[in-house]
């Protein structure tokens, strides 16, 4: 069975890093969808948890893969999903590299930039509209996700820090019994 | 000759070189590592100047996958080969990764525990306000033809509101993008 959920892993990530146009911000919907709604490896909240701890970590914001993995089959499948996020999207920029030459004044790469940032930022949007509903954190948690919104859209503070801010007002509230 | 061939043709980092920048880019990344990333490779390895960072970033854009780990690829290609490519990615992901462990094994001791719980629920709740931010913030300084707002808004409807899979969701919204692009790019 153990083969199976690594194999699945890597059937899951694997296309879902072809799809990552802007980065894993982009496939929160896709990535939830299929692995708590389809293949029920865990449920909505957990799944929302894994997400804010991959977004506490250093480094790209792929690692949603691996911590992902990390949950359903321990270090094997954190490294099994880290290499299936990362591997074809990094062929197609490898190919890329080397088959493009010009890029600063290659209409081609132009236009696709221009057609994808739209999308890579209408998606980002949905990942952020389905992580808040997947936390399950109630009314309040509602506010909380539009406090954080806002600190972020409005200053340049390192990110951290209104998430940080973020949590210990919900764990504040909760513990002077408001929740 | 492009500025990112000019930057490449002279004195290529070793792979050692490689190897701490990107590690240094894994490892100052809290909170994103696209500010980290242009400090170390422009400002204090000089490996690019800045038109060939945003040469490259352009490019990196366009494609699937986290635009550093584009990066870090076509870089490290670029450099030193297939090898270079590696040496890089594994660099970049290195550290990141053993911090994700740390945190894991710390999530997997405390989770049972109702405070912890609440925190968790807390940060979940923050973490999607910080993605939604961002995407705000992105939007707002994007400078957006309709069309491109439209595009935008018809992959949040699709994906986010009515919860299409997003392979058949992509597969009519970027071509529909590339039309409105070309167009709208040859209007310009």
């Amino acid at each position: 069975m153990e083969r199976s959920v690594f194999g699945q892993l890597v059937v899951t990530f694997g296309t879902i890093s072809l799809m990552a146009i802007g980065g894993a911000n982009a496939v929160v919907p896709e990535i939830h969808r299929q692995i708590v709604e389809i293949l029920g490896w865990m449920d909505a909240p957990t799944f929302a948890r894994l997400f804010a701890i991959a977004q506490t970590a250093p480094g790209p914001n792929v690692m949603l893969a691996s911590i992902v993995g990390w949950h359903v089959a321990g270090t094997g499948g954190l490294l099994v999903a880290t290499a299936a996020m990362l591997l074809p999207s990094s062929v197609l920029a490898l190919a890329c590299s080397r088959g493009l030459r010009r890029f600063g004044d290659n209409r081609g790469v132009r236009i696709v930039t221009l057609a994808l940032v739209p999308i890579a930022l209408g998606l980002m949007l949905a990942s952020g509209a389905v992580a808040a509903l997947a936390a399950d954190a109630g009314l309040f948690g509602f506010a909380i996700t539009a406090a954080t919104a806002f600190v972020t859209y409005r200053s340049k503070v390192n990110p951290l820090v209104p998430m940080a801010a973020g949590t210990v007002v919900y764990v504040a509230v909760w513990s002077a019994g408001l929740l | 000759m492009s500025a990112l061939e000019t930057a490449v043709a002279t004195s290529p980092p070793s792979l050692p070189e490689l190897f701490t920048g990107f590690l240094k880019i894994g490892l100052m990344g809290f909170g994103g590592v696209g500010p980290v990333a242009r400090h170390i490779i422009v400002a204090e390895r000089n490996w690019l100047d800045d038109r060939a960072y945003a040469e490259l970033m352009g490019i990196c854009q366009a494609l699937p996958g986290a635009n550093t780990v584009n990066a870090a690829v076509m870089l490290g290609d670029r450099f030193r080969g297939a090898a270079g490519a590696l040496t890089c990615v594994f660099a970049l992901m290195a550290m990141p990764l053993l911090s994700l462990v740390a945190l894991a094994n710390i999530y997997d001791a405390v989770s049972g525990h109702p405070l912890a719980q609440v925190a968790l629920t807390g940060a979940a709740a923050s973490a999607a306000g910080l993605i939604l931010g961002t995407a705000a913030r992105l939007l707002a300084k994007a400078g957006l033809a309709r069309w491109a707002w439209l595009m935008a808004a018809a992959a949040f409807v699709a994906v986010g509101v009515l919860r299409l899979p997003m392979l058949p969701s992509l597969l009519v919204l970027v071509p529909l993008g590339l039309v409105a692009a070309s167009l709208g790019a040859r209007r310009v």
